[in-house]
C-alpha cells in the first residue's frame, strides 16, 4: 500500500504517491510541466531542465525531485517562464534545427514547445556546428543536426529494448549521441524499437515514412503540446 | 531623377519596376559606341544542388521547393516525380496522379492571374510610356478596381487549391514519393466547384484582354524585341499539351521538330549548359545544334508552339487563333507570350473543372511503391517553362547528385537576345533614357522570369542598366531601386 501525501503546485492541491516525482504527480493531477527529456514510464535523465519549477523557492528539475507532503511547487511564475525559454531558444541555436523542411515539423516536442512559449524567431546567434546524417541502418537514420541531447533514444534502448546501442562522445558543447560501433548499421537496432519511437526530435527516425500525415493532422497541428495533459485534469 | 557626378548618372524612379528578383542590364558599346551587346545579368547562385546532398531523398520535395515563394509546387512537384522514380513507382494510383495535377493546375492559375493582373497588367493598360507613378498595380487598382480584385480573387483561389492539395498555400508537403498524403474531401470539392463558374468568367475576360491587346498592337509587338527562336516543352503522347507530365519536343522557329517523345530520363543526351564567365546562370542549349544555334525558348508561348492541340475547348480554340498570326507556324513574337499565358490560365481552370468532377479525388488508394532504383529525374512544365529536376541517391537513402534546370535559365539566351533587340532599337549612343528602359523592362517581363527563384518581393526589386565602352569603361548607369 503506497502511501499519499500532498503538495501545492502554484497554489493547487496536488495528491502524490510517496517517491513519486513531481512532474508525475502533476501530470496525473492535469497540470503540465514543460518538458522534452522526461518521458512517461522512463527512468528520469534531468538532461534538458526545461522542466524546471521552484520548489520552496528554489530551483528543482521536477523530472528527478521527488514530491514531498506539504512542499510549495511554483510552475507558472514570470521568471521560470524566462528561464525556459531560454534553454529552448539555445537549444534551437545549438544545433540546426531548419523546421521548414523538418519532416518531424508538427509532430516535434522542440518545436512544439517553442510554439507554447511563443518562441517564433531566433533569439541567440546561429552557432551552426558541421554535423552528420548517419544513414548507414536500413530502416532508421540518426540526424544528428537535430539531436538535442535528450538521452530519450539511449535510456529506453538500455531499458526497454535491453539494447545498450547508445552513449556519449566528448564533452560540454562538443557532446554528442554516438553509437557503441561506428555506425548505426552495425547496430542490433530494429525500426520496430521502443528507443526509435522516443525521439522528441528528429534526429532518430524511421527512414522512407516522412511527410505520410498531410499538414493538418499532425500531432500538435490544433492544440498546444500539453493540451491532453491539462484537458485530463479538468474536464469541461 | 537625381544626377550624381558627371559620367555616373543614378535615376531614382518610384515606384519601382516589376521584376521578380535581381536583375541587372549592361550594354556594350564598339568603338563607334554603337550598342555592341547587351547582358542580362543574373544574381541566381543559390546552391541548393550542392547542400542537398547527403540529405534523405524523400526530405528533398519539401526541402527543394524552399527555392522560391512564387511557385514553390513546381519545384515540390519535379522532385516529387524524380522520387517516384527512385521508389520504382512506374505509375501513380489515379488518386495520386489527379491529386498532384490538381496541386499543379491550382499552381499555374495563381502563377498566371499574379503575373498577368499584377505584374504585366500597367503596362497594357496605361502603356510602355506612361507615368511610371500610375504604371503599377496600385495604378490599376485605383483606375481598373474590377481588374485588380479579379486577380487577387483569382490568386485566392489557386493558393486555395494549393492548400487543399499540399496542406499548405506555400511550402506544402502534399507530394511525397511514389504518391500523395491526402485526397480530396467532399467537402473542399464543392467549395471549389461553387466559386469555379465566377473564376471561370474572369479568366476568360482576362484572356479577351490579352488577345485584343496582342492583336490592336500587332505591328508595333511583332518588331519589338522578337527574334526567331527553337522552343522546348514536353507534350502528351499523343502530342497535346499537358503540364504536369510527358516527354520532352522540340521545335525550330518554323516548326519542324528537331526531337521528339524523348524521355525525361534521356534529357542529358539532348540538353547541355554552357557556362560564361560573366553569369551565375548557364545557358543551356539542343546539343545537336550546339551552343550558337542551340538555345531555345521555354514557357507560355514555347508550349502553345510546341503542342499539337489542348485538350479542352476554349484554350484550344484560343491556341488556333493565335497561331493564325503566323499563318500556323509557331509564333515567335516575344510579346504574345501574355496571350499564351492567358490561353494557359483558362486551361488550367478547364483542367480544374474535369478533376473536381472526377471521384477518383475522393479515393484512399494514395501511395505505390515498386523496385528502388538509384536515379531519378522529374520534368515538368512550371508556369515560367520547363523544368528538371535529376538526382542520384546513394544505398543508404542519400542524396549523391543533384542537377536542376530551373525555367529562366533556360529563358536565359532569349531574354538576352530581348534585351539586346529593344537595346538596339531604343538606345542613342549615349545615356539611357527613361523611356529604353520601360521597354527593356517590358521585353523581360514578358518572360515572367524568376531572376533569384527565391527573392520576391512583389514589385520592389532593383533592376540596373550599365553601360560600358569598347574598352570596358563605366559610362552610364541607371538604377530602378528597391527596398
Amino acid at each position: 500500500m503506497s502511501e499519499t501525501i500532498t503538495f501545492t503546485i502554484d497554489g493547487k492541491k496536488i495528491p502524490a504517491k510517496k517517491g513519486q516525482t513531481i512532474i508525475r504527480a502533476a501530470e496525473e493531477a492535469g497540470v503540465y510541466i514543460p518538458r522534452l527529456c522526461w518521458l512517461k514510464d522512463l527512468i528520469p535523465g534531468g538532461a534538458c531542465r526545461v522542466c524546471t519549477v521552484l520548489v520552496n523557492g528554489r530551483p528543482q528539475a521536477a523530472c528527478t525531485q521527488p514530491a514531498a507532503g506539504g512542499i510549495v511547487v511554483q510552475n507558472e511564475t514570470e521568471e521560470l517562464f524566462r528561464w525556459r525559454k531560454n534553454i529552448v531558444a539555445m537549444l534551437f541555436v545549438e544545433g540546426n534545427h531548419y523546421c521548414m523542411f523538418c519532416e518531424k515539423s508538427g509532430n516535434c516536442e522542440l518545436q512544439a514547445v517553442a510554439y507554447r512559449f511563443g518562441i517564433t524567431a531566433p533569439k541567440y546567434p546561429h552557432q551552426f556546428p558541421q554535423r552528420a546524417v548517419d544513414a548507414s541502418h536500413p530502416d532508421v537514420l540518426i540526424d544528428h543536426n537535430r539531436c538535442i541531447l535528450c538521452w530519450r533514444c539511449a535510456r529506453t534502448a538500455r531499458v526497454k529494448d535491453g539494447k545498450p546501442i547508445f552513449g556519449v562522445v566528448n564533452r560540454g558543447i562538443d557532446s554528442q549521441l554516438a553509437v557503441g560501433p561506428e555506425q548505426l548499421g552495425e547496430t542490433e537496432l530494429k525500426a520496430t524499437d521502443k528507443a526509435v519511437e522516443a525521439c522528441p526530435v528528429g534526429a532518430l527516425m524511421k527512414k522512407r515514412v516522412g511527410y505520410a500525415v498531410p499538414v493538418g493532422k499532425r500531432l500538435y497541428d490544433h492544440e498546444p503540446i500539453g493540451s491532453d495533459i491539462e484537458k485530463a485534469g479538468n474536464p469541461a | 531623377m537625381e544626377t550624381t557626378g558627371s559620367k555616373l548618372k543614378r535615376v531614382v524612379i518610384e515606384p519601382v519596376t516589376r521584376v521578380e528578383g535581381h536583375g541587372k542590364v549592361t550594354l556594350h558599346l564598339d568603338e563607334e559606341g554603337k550598342l555592341h551587346d547587351a547582358r542580362l545579368h543574373i544574381v541566381e547562385f543559390r546552391g541548393f544542388e550542392r547542400f542537398i546532398q547527403g540529405r534523405p531523398y524523400w526530405e528533398v520535395p519539401v526541402l527543394v521547393q524552399r527555392l522560391c515563394g512564387i511557385c514553390p509546387v513546381s519545384h515540390h512537384l519535379a522532385a516529387a516525380k524524380a522520387m517516384d522514380m527512385i521508389v520504382g513507382a512506374e505509375k501513380l494510383t489515379p488518386t495520386g496522379e489527379k491529386m498532384r495535377r490538381l496541386m499543379h493546375y491550382g499552381q499555374t492559375l495563381q502563377s498566371h492571374a499574379l503575373h498577368f493582373f499584377h505584374l504585366v497588367s500597367p503596362d497594357l493598360l496605361f502603356g510602355f510610356d506612361a507615368d511610371p507613378a500610375v504604371r503599377n498595380v496600385i495604378g490599376v487598382a485605383m483606375k481598373h478596381k474590377d481588374l485588380a480584385v479579379q486577380g487577387v480573387m483569382m490568386r485566392k483561389y489557386g493558393q486555395e487549391i494549393i492548400k487543399a492539395t499540399a496542406g499548405k498555400k506555400i511550402h506544402g508537403t502534399g507530394a511525397i514519393p511514389g504518391g500523395i498524403n491526402k485526397s480530396l474531401s467532399l467537402e473542399e470539392r464543392d467549395g471549389f466547384l461553387k466559386g469555379l463558374g465566377q473564376i471561370k468568367e474572369w479568366a476568360e475576360g482576362a484572356l479577351a484582354l490579352a488577345r485584343k491587346y496582342t492583336e490592336d498592337h500587332l505591328k508595333e509587338l511583332a518588331g519589338f524585341g522578337s527574334f526567331d527562336s527553337n522552343h522546348l516543352s514536353i507534350v502528351r503522347e499523343d502530342g497535346a499539351m499537358d503540364l504536369y507530365d510527358g516527354n520532352l519536343r522540340a521545335i525550330d522557329s518554323e516548326g519542324k521538330k528537331i526531337f521528339d517523345q524523348v524521355a525525361p530520363v534521356d534529357y542529358l543526351k539532348h540538353i547541355k549548359e554552357e557556362v560564361r564567365s560573366w553569369s551565375y546562370m548557364k545557358f543551356p542549349f539542343i546539343e545537336s545544334l550546339g551552343t550558337e544555334k542551340g538555345w531555345y525558348r521555354v514557357g507560355p508561348l514555347a508550349r502553345v508552339n510546341t503542342c499539337d492541340f489542348i485538350d479542352t475547348p476554349v484554350a484550344e480554340k484560343e491556341r488556333k487563333e493565335l497561331l493564325q498570326l503566323t499563318n500556323g507556324k509557331p509564333n515567335n513574337i516575344t510579346m504574345a507570350y501574355h496571350w499564351a499565358r492567358m490561353i494557359e490560365l483558362v486551361h488550367s481552370l478547364e483542367k480544374i473543372a474535369e478533376l473536381l468532377n472526377d471521384k477518383d479525388l475522393q479515393g484512399s488508394d494514395l501511395v505505390v511503391q515498386g523496385e528502388r532504383r538509384h536515379e531519378g529525374v522529374g520534368i515538368l512544365e512550371a508556369p515560367r517553362g520547363t523544368l528538371f529536376h535529376h538526382y542520384r541517391v546513394n544505398d543508404d537513402d542519400q542524396i549523391e547528385m543533384a542537377n536542376l534546370i530551373v525555367s529562366t535559365t533556360s529563358n536565359n539566351e532569349p531574354m538576352n537576345r530581348a534585351v539586346t533587340s529593344v537595346a538596339k532599337q531604343y538606345f542613342d549612343g549615349r545615356a539611357v533614357t527613361e523611356g529604353m528602359l520601360n521597354r527593356i523592362e517590358v521585353a523581360i517581363r514578358a518572360y515572367d522570369p524568376c531572376l533569384s527563384c527565391a527573392t520576391h518581393a512583389l514589385g520592389r526589386m532593383p533592376l540596373t542598366v550599365a553601360v560600358y565602352d569598347h574598352q570596358g569603361k563605366l559610362l552610364d548607369r541607371v538604377v530602378r531601386e528597391g527596398e
